[in-house]
């Protein structure tokens, strides 16, 4: 391939200062409702952001749920029932402060997203009359229409607002700009966040982020299990640069993650092993409660939680005789029976009934008004589904009301993965918080997808915007701690190291190597011997590899950076695996040396931190959160009070 | 001293050719390079003219490039061969089961 000549400057050694009181690092949905919230209360805010803010983040190009809103103005649920359903949905290894953040605020920063140009109501009138939506408030719903507490939401429009809105109160964008490292000093014998280090990833120019304080809004690892050199952007779910960079800056300097033991066989999007998210047929998420044909064209049937066949379509939007409501959508996989919801004849019943194979998502025998919803509406603002879906198969001749779309997989997977081929996913471990979001480093607090047991957009949303007013609240007492330089010549050292290699590895060829790595040492079955061979495979790539990784230039220099926090979490996980012995049916976790499933001696939360680069094992207990309501109500009052703008 | 090696990039092709310029309408205004989060594009610095897929295989087929950009046409999203999802007619009932 012939050389084309670089467009960036060149300011490898340059170096940029800037000062904040609130240093948000991701510029997702969770980092941009974080810096709304800080700029709302006056504070000076700088975002920093690897891709371009306006579409950057999962939720970038958009999203369709808006799950568990439940104050929104035509809910029949309370945030502490659906926030204690969530908990005790995952047998308490969940987080209950998060998941009330977002039943409780969720629908305050919907009204925030209106009032700043997103599109959350059916303001066309192009439903008008649907099961699905509130004629008064023209608010539309998902899964449960009898509750309606989850919002069908035109997320596309999301992202332009939100940055729209953070320039006109003065926050200061860094688009293309990594950020690598944490700041710290000591304080009265106690570590505190005072900033970040980043590189331009076009530039190579360093930025030191001085704050009072720092909000980590910076998704969850991948690229762990799964990767492919041809097609890495198609490895994992989430968007190939979000691969826990966040996490890994937090272990180097102590922070403290929980459940990092668990991991699910993949799902979603390994190059070659999946469709485009959304383009094939299924019954859930996006598509629920699409008609599923077998191939045929016999219709499979939809039974409710007592196994009771539905016979109408409108059927699969309410709960059960005797339930109050029903759980879909984000972790909710195999609820139990008590939030269970309507659901097809499980495949295994299917094939011993007969049907056959293929089978096809056949939005034709819907009523009009749920086909459209679900394509056009649904598919066109969740995820990647605006270009990549719903405009593609349009242009390919794809039409509803007279078409079928191929389900594959043996189930709303659409896709089939070994078991040792696993994904951080369904609530997967994060960082460990406290009320105020705040992790065990003073100044540092966390959002969104970076936090243990997390899920969806709203989530993300309320979780930020709920941390960026406690990290507002702690920059307002104190003032600017100094750091210290060596801590920024040192990270300048590591992020360059790769430039003076004239000749070596690849990231990819790392990358291709950790994830084998992971796959054999620490797959679905784990045991102390093969943890222990994994760490010590992963310490030979740092002692051998890492000082050989060559790049020429900014761009690769990155996705360098990013196979290094690669193995930081790889390590991370694999010691967190050594230290939970004994298994665990709710953490997906298996150990054949430790066969016992959730003995009660371990059914708490593990949490893994290092000190003096050595991992430490800290236990807290279930439910530590208190009850929820009353705790969120001790800890928010100035919020409760009127201070929601 | 040691010394740092000198910027420079050629195209990584990969097997998939999934940004696709239509020359007739983009004008060269590198909003797409500009949008990419995956940073899979290079900046134009021919003036007028569209910017250089350098990194195809990194690209996560979000469409950010194509929802950003000011010209209907100019950018075009495209699957892998593998990745395109079947349809078919829909099958009719059948009135024996």
């Amino acid at each position: 391939m012939s050389e084309i000549k670089w467009p960036y400057a060149n300011e490898f050694g340059q170096e940029e200062h800037i000062e904040s009181d609130v240093l948000v690092l991701g510029g997702g949905i969770a980092g941009c409702f974080a810096a709304l919230s800080a700029a709302r209360r006056g504070e000076r805010v700088v975002l920093v952001e690897k891709g371009a803010t306006v579409r950057s983040g999962s939720a970038g190009t958009g999203f369709d749920h808006w799950e568990s809103a439940c104050t929104n103005p035509c809910s029949k649920v309370t945030s502490k029932e659906i926030a204690e359903a969530y908990v005790d949905e995952q047998d308490h290894l969940s987080n209950g402060i998060a998941h009330y953040i977002c039943c409780e605020e969720g629908w305050d920063r919907l009204e925030d997203l209106e009032e700043i140009g997103g599109k959350i109501r059916d303001t066309e009138d192009e439903f008008v009359g649907a099961d699905f939506r509130d004629e008064e408030t023209k608010l539309m719903f998902a899964y449960d229409y009898e509750n309606k507490f989850t919002l069908r939401v035109w997320g596309k429009t999301f992202k332009p607002a939100l940055l729209k809105e953070l320039k006109r109160l003065g926050v200061k964008v860094c688009d293309y700009t990594e950020a690598t490292a944490l700041l710290t000093a000591e304080v009265d014998g106690k570590k505190r966040g005072v900033g970040a280090i980043g590189m331009d990833t076009h530039t190579g120019k360093i930025r030191v982020f001085h704050s009072k304080s720092t909000i980590l809004t910076m998704s969850r690892p991948a690229r762990l299990w799964l990767f492919n050199a041809d097609l890495p952007g198609l490895c994992e779910f989430r968007p190939f640069n979000s691969i826990g960079s966040g996490h890994a800056m937090g272990y180097r300097v102590g922070m403290e993650f929980t459940m990092m033991e668990k991991s699910v066989r993949a799902e979603f999007s390994a190059a070659g092993s999946s469709f485009p998210p959304y383009s094939a047929g299924n019954n859930h998420n996006t598509w629920y409660a699409c008609t599923m044909v077998d191939s045929r064209g016999v219709e499979i049937p939809y039974l409710d939680r007592d196994g009771n066949e539905l016979k109408t379509v409108k059927e699969r939007f309410y709960p059960a005789p005797g339930q109050k409501f029903f759980l879909k959508g984000g972790v909710i996989d195999e609820p139990k029976y008590e939030y269970r919801g309507p659901e097809t004849v499980p495949f295994d019943e299917l094939m011993k009934r007969g049907y056959k194979l293929p089978f096809y998502a056949d939005m034709s025998r819907l009523p009009k008004q749920e086909r459209d919803v679900i394509w056009g509406m649904m598919i066109g603002n969740e995820g990647k589904t605006a270009v990549p879906v719903l405009d593609y198969y349009n242009r390919r001749g794809f039409d509803p009301a007279k078409k079928a779309m191929q389900v594959y997989g043996t189930g709303w997977t659409s896709a089939s993965f070994s078991d040792d081929e696993r994904q951080l996913f369904g609530a997967p471990g994060g960082i460990m918080h406290d009320w105020d979001l705040k992790t065990n480093i003073d100044g540092i607090y966390a959002a969104g997808d970076q936090l243990f047991g997390s899920d969806c957009a709203g989530f993300a949303a309320a979780t930020g915007y709920y941390a960026g007013r406690k990290a507002s609240a702690y920059s307002d007492t104190i003032e600017l701690t100094p750091y210290d330089r060596k801590q920024v010549d040192d990270e300048i050292e590591r992020l360059y190291a790769p430039m003076y290699v004239e000749e070596g590895y690849s990231w990819k060829e790392l990358n291709w190597a950790i994830t084998k790595c992971m796959r054999n040492y620490c797959g679905a079955i784990k045991n102390e011997a093969l943890l222990v061979q994994g760490l010590d495979l992963l310490k030979s790539y740092r002692e051998e590899i890492v000082p050989q990784l060559s790049c020429h230039n900014t761009h690769d220099l990155v996705r360098t950076h990013e196979v290094l926090d690669i193995l930081e979490v790889a390590e991370m996980i694999i010691e967190a695996c050594r230290m939970r012995k004994s298994s665990s049916k709710t953490l997906n976790f298996t150990r054949s040396d430790y066969p016992e499933m959730d003995p009660s001696e371990d059914h708490h939360f593990i949490t893994i931190h290092k000190e003096n680069g050595v991992p430490v094992r800290g236990d807290i207990e279930l439910d530590y959160f208190g009850d929820l309501k009353s705790e969120y109500e001790k800890h928010n009052q100035d919020y409760i009070n009127g201070g929601k703008k | 001293m040691k010394k740092m090696n000198e910027l420079r990039v050629s195209v990584v092709p990969c097997s998939a050719n999934p940004i696709q310029f239509d020359e007739t309408k983009c004008i060269g205004c590198n909003t797409c390079a500009k949008t990419c989060h995956c940073d899979v594009l290079l900046p134009s610095t021919v003036k007028g003219e569209h910017p250089i897929v350098a990194w195809p295989g990194e690209c996560w087929y979000c469409g950010a490039c194509v929802l950003q950009c000011p010209v209907e046409g100019a950018i075009r999203l495209e699957h892998p061969i593998m990745n395109r999802t079947k349809f078919v007619d829909a099958i009719p009932e059948p009135t024996e089961k």
